[in-house]
């Protein structure tokens, strides 16, 4: 920006608003950024997991003794040398520390090492002798709800939720109904789980993580490992990417664990492979609706039932669940609604947060229905989303008013106002054709289709839970005499780019340039989950309060100045502008640097957003804080003989409040497209009989550039009511609407029903079109 | 672990000879991943970068030459005319980085059914030159390929290079995965219309435990095809594609279906002998 800058806000050098350079971006480009995996400690041991190969069995015994005696094992542990509580979890504490009697899942923890160097923990770990009684895997959740017998003694049922609304015996004049499924996700970040744990003299240790939300984890590991809080000391690690795969404990306890035990410094390092096995994944859902409207198309009522596999152990799994409930209607206006979800125990993989929560899954179900309608009514699928438009002051399923912004209409016009690609032409080149450098298609074995999908994601923590975040800033004079702030939150940084947000608010409401960050641990205060699309929000909540605290001590300092000339002492309005305090309409003035001589300033605050409440019985209630809302509108090529998809373009309008930083929200624009497109046509964890078989890239395929398609973005602004600075968070909308209209529009191409996401190949060569 | 870095073919012989269980690294884009996934634990290693006579190609009147350390990039780049069903192939193999390391010597090394380029030898009857201390000797690549990842190279064979007849005709290979780039061969054709033998030339991976030459459907279509004006019948197109599905004996896995691998021949099949046809 200019350098003429006088006394507007909006000119902040790197301010609000203004697309800032990430503090983080040049090394992570250049290979200098220190991930997690990078971490280093003199006389360091490498710790290993022995996971359970079978997805149930009991454990008849371990045997640890012949891998005790190797030179260079320092140590093995199993559940019997874990201190303090056996188990952990998010929600509900089910999920045991190390497996002793039973394994619900594979993968499961057994016993973890300690050794001398990498290779040698591999080797212990074939050393240590578990002998099984395996079980047949309860794999489907429909046979868990209904088993005899529960998988864990909690239950098999982790959340049955109903929601009941308005008239749930009101029908419309025409119905659809149909039965969708969704595969399971995987995160698919870059880094795999690492942290190095250092043995601390108070008898306490230090771990350093690559995670979501460091105070859960501390308090998990404290709890485990029979410590006081604060003599587990947590320091955030750099986070290769995250998604909802480091939101519940990984190694964290097995790390300190062996830390503690050999009193020396312990690193754990997942490989690619073990990382499948290591964190929870998207939950894979089947799910029935069925939707009446009116002849004019307006929604009467949605019916709906929702099974969700949670796997072995509960994680996030209510909370998935709640939101897949409330938002099973979508952004539209819905008088009447029955639903039930269920999220189940089984013997899969355990399924928790993932990028969108639980309104993925519902949402490619209600937008399909919404297709469905449109075809039944004979009418345009867009008009039809325009028709029943949620807007504000209009009540959700839950009953809910929506109080805040509510542009749907805003984001579906937003859409589809971006210009189509070109027309398919023989002059295409041929790496963009479906199939890629496969060169397995020509122009005349490709059809074209369009699809739409519009969102609505709750944004934060709902259902009463008490969100807050803290955050300290301190003001002083840095070695030169000038002014630099340092910022200090435990907000996990996980690419979201919360590092440059935080710099951006501080020099807007400080008028400094230089802030400079701390690294988030805990010692300050909880800053919640880097999730819920809630850290700008939450966060740079917390970041403000602090600055404004900061602000006010340096008009204390102000007023107390005698040659400031003041009209009422006790309510003096000042600013702060071009490194000074100003008087409010007067011309007096006073260098910030003369404040600062007298000393540093630091404030810690902590922010919380307006309440919540509980669903009642029938799922009803104001549960939520805030609305996202996205719409998207995809082209596709694909090559029905084959079955092959290439995604061409994708158009969206996003609600977004107020962009802080408008290249950071079409970065995240762009990464929760490929995530949904991803869904929609090829990321799936494969399980048979309750096994993964594609625990690698190899086979566990992601978009690559090839797949990527090209995105056109409007963003809307209309800053929310109640949220710092207008912002509303932007992180899971862009996953949710894509998946749905990526598959909406391979059907308009194929004439097929398509009732599974992702799409498999044969799913479209295989099936017979419905039409002919 | 020792590591042989022979500046020679004599010396890498040599040390093959000295050590017949020693793991040869060519580019190590298998090799890499197998010892990752603690699949293999080299105890030493001869590395053949340097050699020389391992590198580039040779092209003749009636022979195409390829040197085992011959990279998929130099094909791209280098033998897009002279060998263009090889060029495609080579295309389609993994990522830039992958295709500037890995080599024609590695993937006949490693011989998975997913070989990439495996097809088009196939078609073209390759023969793979094989040289120990003891001598050396070809062996057809059908012959050479013996099941899943095996191979009938003695331990103390290197392979040195890879030989097709050099035939006039369009050809063709297409690679089928579900993803646009860097994806394992969930099926894979090669076929050549060989004008100067008159035949089709037709072989598929990905859809057998080794890749899968279809002869009968390359003797029907070569009878049905009008060598002068390179026609051929519609009708004739579909028997061949078919019979190129009969001869594929694809397996469900992970990856996919044994039915859609088969009716994914017969797809592809069809389109690449039509687009040699176009051509
Ligand atoms: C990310 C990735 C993507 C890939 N994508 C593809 C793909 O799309 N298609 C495909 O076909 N393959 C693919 N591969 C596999 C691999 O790249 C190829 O098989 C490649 O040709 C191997 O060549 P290399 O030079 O790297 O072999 P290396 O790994 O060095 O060797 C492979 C094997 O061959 C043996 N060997 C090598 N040279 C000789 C020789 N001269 N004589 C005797 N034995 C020898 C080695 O001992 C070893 O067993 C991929 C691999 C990776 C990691």
């Amino acid at each position: 920006m200019s350098s003429a800058s006088t006394t507007t806000r909006d000119r902040v050098r790197d301010g609000l608003g203004q697309d800032a350079d990430r503090p983080d971006g040049t090394p992570k480009v250049t290979g200098g950024f220190a991930f997690s995996s990078d971490l280093h400690a003199r006389g360091m041991l490498w710790g290993r997991t022995l996971r359970s190969p079978h997805p149930s069995a009991r454990i008849v015994s371990i045997d640890t003794s012949a891998a005790e005696a190797m030179a260079g094992v320092t140590t093995v542990v199993t559940a019997a040398d874990v201190p303090g509580k056996a188990t952990y979890g998010l929600e509900h504490a089910d999920q045991p520390v190390f497996a002793s009697e039973v394994v619900r899942y594979q993968g499961e923890p057994i016993a973890a090492v300690a050794a001398e160097h990498p290779e040698l923990a591999v080797r212990a770990l074939e050393a240590i002798e578990v002998e099984y009684e395996v079980l047949d895997p309860v794999t489907d959740p429909e046979h868990a709800m209904a088993a005899a017998a529960p998988i864990h003694p909690d239950g098999n049922v982790v959340r049955h939720l109903p929601l009941r609304h308005g008239d749930v015996e009101a029908t419309g004049e025409v119905v659809v109904e149909g039965t969708y499924e969704v595969g399971m996700q995987d995160q698919a970040f870059m880094g795999p789980e690492s942290g190095l744990a250092i043995p601390a003299d108070d008898g306490g240790v230090e771990l350093y993580m690559s995670t979501q939300w460091l105070h859960v984890d501390r308090d998990q590991v404290a709890a485990c490992l029979a410590l006081p809080p604060d003599q587990v000391r947590m320091t955030l690690a750099g986070v290769g990417g995250a998604f909802g795969a480091r939101e519940d404990v990984s190694l964290q306890v097995h790390v300190c664990l062996l830390a503690l035990r050999t009193g020396r410094p312990v690193k754990m390092l997942y490989s690619r492979e073990e990382s499948f096995f290591g964190h929870v994944h998207r939950h894979p859902a089947r799910m029935w609706f069925r939707h009446h409207a009116d002849r004019d198309g307006q929604l009467v009522k949605v019916e709906a039932r929702l099974v969700l596999d949670g796997g072995a152990y509960a994680s996030t799994s209510s909370a998935v669940i709640a939101n897949a409930v409330c938002f099973a209607g979508g952004p539209y206006r819905v008088p009447n609604a029955q639903i039930h979800g269920y999220a189940v125990r089984t013997n899969n993989p355990p399924c928790g947060a993932m990028r969108g929560f639980g309104v993925v899954q519902a949402c490619y179900g209600h937008e399909s229905q919404m297709d469905k309608l449109a075809d039944a009514l004979g009418m345009d699928p867009v008009e039809l989303r325009l028709k029943n438009a949620l807007k504000p002051g209009d009540t959700l399923l839950t009953g809910q008013v929506i109080t805040g912004t509510a542009p749907v209409r805003e984001v579906i016009e937003a859409a589809v106002a971006h210009p189509l690609p070109p027309e398919p032409s023989d002059d295409d080149p041929a790496l963009a054709l479906p199939g890629g450098a496969g060169l397995t298609a020509e122009r005349g074995d490709v059809r074209r289709g369009v699809g739409f999908g519009v969102s609505i994601k709750n944004l934060m923590f709902s259902e009463g839970f008490d969100d807050y975040s803290t955050a300290g800033v301190l003001l002083e004079l840095d070695g030169h005499g000038q002014a630099i702030a340092t910022v200090h939150c435990a907000s996990a940084e996980v690419g979201q780019g919360f590092v440059t947000l935080a710099q951006q608010i501080t020099r807007e409401r400080l008028g400094v340039d230089q802030v400079m960050l701390r690294p988030a641990d805990t010692a300050i205060g909880s800053a919640g989950s880097s999730s819920a699309s809630r850290q700008t929000w939450m966060s740079g909540g917390a970041v403000e309060l602090a600055c404004d605290a900061v602000r006010e001590a340096l008009f204390e300092r102000a007023v107390a100045r005698r040659d400031l000339a003041l009209d009422d002492a006790d309510h003096p309005l000042f600013d702060l502008r071009d490194g000074h305090v100003v008087e409010a309409g007067g011309s007096a003035s006073i260098p910030l640097v003369d404040l600062l001589a007298e000393g540093p300033i630091e404030r810690i605050e902590v922010h919380r957003h307006a309440p919540t409440d509980p669903l009642d019985e029938d799922g009803q209630g104001n549960a939520h804080v805030s609305f996202a809302f996205a719409a998207h509108r995809a082209v596709v090529d694909v090559d029905p003989d084959l079955g092959l998809i290439r995604v061409v373009q994708i158009a969206t309008g996003q609600d977004v409040g107020r962009a802080l930083n408008p290249r950071a929200v079409v970065g995240q624009i762009e990464g929760g497209i490929a995530q949904g497109v991803g869904l929609a046509v090829m990321e799936e964890i494969v399980i048979e009989d309750g096994k993964v078989r594609n625990p690698s890239f190899t086979d566990y395929l992601i978009p690559t550039a090839l797949d990527m398609p090209e995105v056109l973005a409007t963003v809307i602004e209309q800053p929310e009511p109640g949220a710092p600075f207008g912002a509303k968070g932007v992180g899971e909308p862009p996953t949710i609407s894509s998946t749905p209209a990526v598959a909406a529009a391979v059907r308009a191409a194929t004439g097929l029903a398509l009732p599974r996401v992702p799409i498999h190949p044969e799913d479209i060569a295989l099936t017979p079109a419905r039409d002919g | 672990m020792p590591i042989d870095r022979p500046t020679d073919l004599d010396a890498a012989l040599a040390s093959l000879s000295d050590v017949p269980s020693a793991h040869l690294l060519a580019g190590g884009t298998d090799a890499m991943v197998e010892i990752t996934f603690d699949q293999r634990r080299p105890e030493h290693i001869v590395a053949l970068r340097r050699i020389p006579e391992l590198r580039g190609y040779r092209v003749d009147d009636d022979e195409l030459t390829f040197g085992a350390m011959l990279t998929y990039t130099q094909v791209e780049r280098e033998l897009a005319s002279t060998a263009p069903g090889l060029a495609m192939a080579a295309r389609t193999v993994g990522s830039p980085q992958i295709r500037n390391t890995g080599t024609i010597g590695g993937n006949l090394g490693t011989a998975s059914p997913a070989g990439d380029t495996l097809p088009w030898l196939l078609a073209l009857d390759a023969r793979v030159e094989l040289r120990s201390v003891r001598g050396s000797r070809e062996l057809s690549l059908a012959d050479f390929v013996t099941g899943p990842k095996r191979t009938a190279r003695e331990p103390d064979e290197l392979i040195t290079a890879v030989r097709v007849p050099r035939v006039e005709g369009p050809q063709h290979v297409a690679k089928l995965g579900p993803r646009n780039a860097m994806v394992i061969s969930v099926a894979m054709a090669a076929v050549i219309v060989d004008t100067t033998n008159r035949r089709v030339r037709a072989a598929f991976g990905s859809v057998g435990p080794r890749p899968i030459r279809a002869s009968d459907a390359e003797q029907q279509v070569s009878d049905a095809i009008d060598w002068d004006a390179l026609t051929c019948p519609d009708d004739a197109i579909v028997h061949f594609a078919d019979a190129c599905a009969e001869a594929s004996q694809p397996i469900s896995d992970h990856r996919s279906t044994a039915d859609y691998r088969r009716h994914a021949v017969a797809v592809l099949a069809a389109r690449s002998l039509r687009r040699c046809l176009a051509a």
